[in-house]
């Protein structure tokens, strides 16, 4: 009997060993930089030197300036639109492929093709853009030999039409793959179903298919959601300096070496992003829906 | 409810082909009103096919289709007067028992309550009320069915097709559900076409029972003018119970428990036309009846069914020699 205790406790402790890798894993790249630009987010700066303290100025600063509320505003504003233009092309794209693409080969190969440009970075695919829409670039030009326009069309680049238009380009397939996922898994009877119960298409597409739907439209939102109000990088190159983001005023901090003040600026971000998934997550029971 | 005149069910030279391969070739059928059909036959033998034909969600190559007196196969399936109830059940998996029923309904424009009051006036009509509200994902596989019964039968069909509709469930529930099929089709007088590859569910719900083998129509008809007169040997082996025997001018069909046991002495071999012997190979007791295989001259797949207590007075042994003999008029001659 007195052998059967310890392994009696081991067998307690096993759950908690399987779950220490990962655990650590955690702590180590999720927990403790979290922590970390929190508490810095807490101390003072000047212009060469940060300063361990306890004190409310960085925040103070960034919520009391006009220039962050709109910044943040403008970064929302790019979400909003991005997050449309994606979930109907992210919807559109996958339903073609899912329920008008018959063979599964076919299926197979177009899904390879939405995937192929990502084979490159995306900072390439960016570029990319600026010649075919620049003052002189192909766009411009093939307006012009067309005679649709006189004069070049100035709002094509450097703006937040390109921001916009660059930012669907690079994240429409974070929207395709969970949404196709989706609808993949629906039984092809519930449509016939639906059809002998007298459903036209369009009632189909709304009563059936996007209910179903929604645990892949919802993770695709999240990622374009967080990607888009985490970048800098995009709305620099595109919009030529012209436009901010927060991630944007967040790099032009650490340049400048006021980390406490990109510190306090990325909890802020941070919690605001947190809100918009928690908000997300309650319109959809994602658990339910796996 | 009354037989309502509009639910017989007409097949003209109804084809189906896939490219080059013919899943149904050219049937002829008619239902009448208010009958119960089962479309019985081996796996591939274009039954599943001609549902689907007949329900809309498969076009037909060629042929037409009649319901009472209206061409329908240029309807799309809801505007027919079918409903067809999946053999997955395809309940919608995001709405609970009412509104999976309810949802031809709100395809109608039903005001909410109304349809949701009709919907739950359905399910008692399939004993399912207590689980309204639940999600088919909390229910039973027989549950399931149930609530995809109520789910066809509110659209009012003339016709209801059945997509083997009890091949998922365990043998207690089939038997169960068997007769309440057959009860709710007596009971709404309606046409109700039910495909299934079991013979014995076959036998026992069907006014007409139509086998089909290779997209044809082998036979029609009711089941014990199937089972006592089976047209070729093919319907004599698949419907069961019936020994195909090779005679002078051709096959003839006898039924297994149509024939008398003796014991044979050694070295005594007879094949002639009602009698033939040979030795019992195995021995299966079935509670009334005792089924035996012989290996005789005429066929190594020859079986024998004995009444349990005759069986028991002159038990056999595997290994026996025996002669079977029957009367002439048991044995149905078969077409080619």
């Amino acid at each position: 009997m007195s052998a059967a205790k310890p392994a009696l406790r081991l067998s307690a402790l096993a759950p908690y060993l399987q779950a220490t890798p990962l655990g650590l894993v955690l702590a180590v790249f999720l927990v403790i930089p979290i922590l970390t630009i929190v508490i810095v987010s807490f101390w003072d700066y000047d212009s060469v030197m940060i300063y361990p303290d306890f004190i409310f100025l960085n925040y103070e600063e960034l919520l009391g300036s006009h220039v962050t509320w709109k910044t943040y505003l403008n970064t929302l504003k790019y979400a909003a639109f991005v997050w449309a233009f994606t979930l109907g092309i992210g919807f559109t794209v996958a339903y073609f492929v899912a329920f008008h693409v018959r063979s599964s080969t076919a299926q197979m190969a177009l899904f390879l093709v939405c995937t192929i440009p990502f084979l490159t970075s995306n900072i390439i695919r960016m570029i990319s853009w600026i010649p075919f829409l620049g003052r002189n670039g192909i766009m411009n030009q093939t307006l012009m030999g067309l005679g649709l326009t006189d004069e070049p069309l100035e709002f094509l680049l450097f703006s937040d039409f390109s921001v916009i238009l660059t930012f669907v380009y690079l994240y429409a397939q974070f929207m395709i793959v969970p949404i196709f996922n989706s609808m993949m898994r629906i039984d092809r009877n519930l449509i016939e179903a639906a059809r002998d119960n007298g459903a036209s298409g369009f009632q189909t597409l709304v009563n059936v298919i996007i209910p179903l739907t929604k645990s892949g439209i919802l993770i695709g939102s999240i990622f374009v959601v967080t990607l888009v109000m985490g970048d800098f990088i995009t709305v620099r190159l595109m919009s030529g300096g012209q436009s901010a983001s927060v991630g944007l005023m967040i790099a032009n901090q650490i340049s400048l070496l006021q980390y406490p003040a990109a510190a306090a600026n990325a909890v802020v971000l941070l919690i605001i992003v947190l809100m918009m998934v928690a908000a997300m997550l309650r319109v959809v029971d994602i658990r339910k829906e796996l | 409810m009354a037989i309502r005149d509009d639910s017989s069910v007409e097949l003209v030279q109804v084809t189906k082909a896939y490219g080059d391969t013919i899943a149904v070739d050219a049937i002829d059928l008619k239902i009448p009103a208010g009958t119960y059909c089962c479309l019985l036959g081996p796996s591939g033998c274009g039954k599943t096919s001609t549902l689907r034909m007949i329900a809309g969600h498969e076009g037909i190559s060629d042929g037409v289709l009649r319901i009472g007196n209206r061409q329908i196969e240029d309807e799309p399936p809801a505007k027919r007067g079918t409903a067809l109830m999946f053999q997955s059940y395809a309940l919608f998996p995001h709405l609970d028992c009412v509104d999976n029923v309810a949802f031809s309904l709100k395809m109608k424009g039903v005001a909410k309550e109304e349809r949701r009051k009709q919907a739950r006036d359905m399910l008692a009509v399939v004993h399912m009320e207590q689980y309204a509200d639940r999600l088919p994902a909390q229910l039973s596989g027989g549950q399931q069915q149930r609530v995809a019964l109520a789910r066809a039968l509110i659209t009012r069909p003339s016709v209801l097709l059945l997509d083997e509709p009890l091949s998922a469930l365990d043998p207690f529930l089939r038997d169960r559900m068997r007769e309440e099929l057959k009860r709710l089709q007596t009971e709404l007088g309606i046409t109700f076409i039910h495909v299934t590859h079991s013979q014995g569910e076959a036998m026992a719900l069907a006014d007409i029972a139509v086998i089909m083998k290779d997209g044809k129509i082998e036979q029609a008809g009711p089941p014990r003018q199937v089972f006592n007169k089976p047209r070729t040997a093919f319907i004599a082996r698949f419907i069961g119970g019936h020994n195909v025997v090779k005679v002078d001018d051709g096959q003839v069909a006898v039924r297994t428990d149509r024939i008398g046991l003796t014991h044979a002495p050694e070295g005594d071999v007879v094949a002639e036309t009602d009698t033939v012997s040979g030795i019992v190979r195995s021995m299966e007791y079935h509670g009334t009846s005792v089924h035996l295989r012989l290996d005789t001259a005429v066929s190594d797949e020859f079986y024998v069914v004995v009444d349990e207590a005759t069986f028991y007075e002159q038990p056999l042994a595997i290994g026996d020699r025996v002669i079977a003999t029957w009367n002439a008029t048991h044995a149905h001659p078969l077409q080619a």
